[in-house]
């Protein structure tokens, strides 16, 4: 049985202008409009638009909002200031990430505070079943997913506060990266954040699903002169990968936990109890486990997910990412492999079907945008 | 070389079937729609000259930033000369895939495997079915 496909509100827009569509977790998502290479590029030197309404939106509201999810989330929720917004894991009793995810605590446009807590598209209905799950009359706190009703738009790049700033009534020069406030966006109430996915400075924008398509046309007709171009589901990858910005199904799953993935800075356990800090603060002593990292490959084949990573012959780990780095010009992959093989500097080699490649570890981020 | 005399594979290679000296040589390369499918193509394996390779089989593999895809032999026979500048200029491949993007040229051993391939219309067909 074939099931149909869901699509976000700028649909037709992208289809309007020849995006390849695919599915991506249940959605019908634009992969790419010109070519993977050029969105990439026009997202690290100008402005890429990316349509993320996919990902799940889930407000909380009631007193009891930060303290039911600081029980869930591996950061301190309790206390995170208003118009803060912070990433964060979703963990198992076992330790293990159930999802990883933003946490914003906002005034919305009535000046009612909430919290928002953003998740992988794929992982959308698992969230919402832990939600349920763990919540009881005596929280306080009442949760909607609005995901449907609402759409998300990432303009990302050098110029992406120069393209939006005529459509919003705030400063966005003045806002702190990992800050988001209530906005009129184009005439619509919503909220623009500091934050995105692609290592380049940029925001994120949430609106209502009805005004999504002219939000869109707006930010077009703004963002010409700041050479301003769609950017699919391709280029996202390929930048986040670049960012070194992990990938729910690929870096991090319910077999990984926080301390191997290198998210430590998002567990906080001083004074805390949430659903798996018992078995975090047991994992975080362990050693001999194996360990995220970044390989650089200095020949032009491109290591994929599941090639076995060697050490003198020896496998000793598994790429998570890999794709060939547009702004390096060579192929860059993420990987899981045994401490004694993660070593920066280390030589390995990737099984790219069948011969091995020589690959070197290297930090990350592969890329990091300069500031100013 | 114009599309229309060229036969193609479902798997998106075309063939061009010319005598050499009283044999039949075929030049293999791929379609403009494949090349438009695949994008940003990084990086391209080529075989040996003097290599067999058989009709359906793999000759090689191109690769874009997204996927690495096989090369399939739309014929039977020996390579006789491949395109070696080929994949250090895969942006031939997108301006010339008939003609300058050839990939390789296969001197034949058995033409039975011919009659399976698609013209121009039906391969068109095809490919606008997939889309």
């Amino acid at each position: 049985m074939e099931v149909a496909l869901a699509r976000t509100p700028l649909y037709d827009w992208h289809v309007a202008r020849d995006a390849r569509m695919v599915d991506f977790a249940g959605w019908s998502m634009p992969v790419q409009y010109s070519s993977i290479g050029a969105e990439h590029k026009a997202t690290r030197n100008a402005v890429g638009v990316f349509d993320i309404s996919h990902m799940g939106r889930l407000r909380f509201d009631g007193k009891g909002a930060a303290e039911f999810l600081d029980r869930l989330l591996t950061r301190r929720v309790v206390g995170l200031g208003q118009g803060l917004i912070r990433y964060s894991l979703v963990t198992n009793d076992a330790g293990g990430i159930l999802d990883d995810v933003l946490v914003y605590h906002q005034a919305d446009h009535d000046g009612d505070p909430f919290h928002l807590l953003v998740v992988n598209a794929s992982n959308r209905a698992k969230i919402v079943d832990w939600v349920e799950q763990h919540s009881t009359e005596a929280n306080d706190v009442t949760f909607r997913d609005q995901t449907v009703e609402t759409a998300m738009i990432a303009v990302q790049g050098p110029r992406a506060l120069s393209a939006l700033q005529p459509l919003v009534d705030v400063q966005l020069g003045d806002m702190q990266y990992y800050t988001g406030q209530a906005a009129q966006i184009a005439g619509h109430v919503g909220i623009v954040s500091r934050t995105g996915y692609t290592g380049e400075d940029g925001c994120e924008l949430i609106v209502s699903a009805e005004s999504a398509g002219d939000v869109v046309e707006r930010l077009f007709a703004e963002g010409e002169a700041f050479g301003i171009q769609p950017a699919g589901l391709g280029a996202r990858d390929t930048l986040r990968l670049e960012a070194a910005m992990p990938l729910y199904g690929h870096e991090l799953s319910e077999a990984i936990d926080p301390f191997q993935a290198g998210l430590g800075f998002a567990v906080h356990l001083k004074d805390r109890d949430f659903i798996g800090a018992a078995a975090l603060r047991e994992l975080k002593a362990r050693p001999n486990r194996l360990r995220r990292i970044g390989l650089e490959l200095s020949n032009k084949r491109v290591p994929r997910e599941h090639y076995p990573v060697l050490a003198n012959e020896e496998a000793v780990g598994e790429i998570t990412s890999g794709t060939f780095s547009p702004t390096l010009e060579r192929p860059i992959a993420m990987a899981y492999v045994q401490p004694n093989a993660a070593e920066l500097g280390a030589e390995l080699t990737v099984d790219i079907r069948g011969r091995a490649e020589a690959a070197r570890v290297v930090p990350l981020p592969f890329y990091k945008r300069d500031r100013d | 070389m114009n599309p229309d005399e060229l036969l193609f594979a479902e798997t998106h290679e075309w063939a061009k079937v010319d005598d050499e000296n009283g044999a039949k040589v075929a030049t293999v390369g791929i379609s403009a729609f494949a090349v438009e499918q695949l994008t940003d193509l990084v990086y391209m394996e080529l075989p040996s000259v003097g290599t067999s390779v058989e009709a359906g089989r793999e000759f090689g593999e191109v690769e874009s930033v997204k996927a690495v895809s096989p090369l399939y032999s739309p014929v039977t026979g020996e390579i006789i000369d491949v395109n070696s500048s080929l994949p250090d200029s895969l942006e031939t491949l997108n301006a010339d895939p008939y003609d300058a993007g050839w990939i390789i040229k296969v001197k034949l051993t058995d033409e039975t495997s011919l009659a399976k391939l698609l013209d121009y219309a039906a391969y068109q067909k095809q490919c606008a079915e997939e889309g």
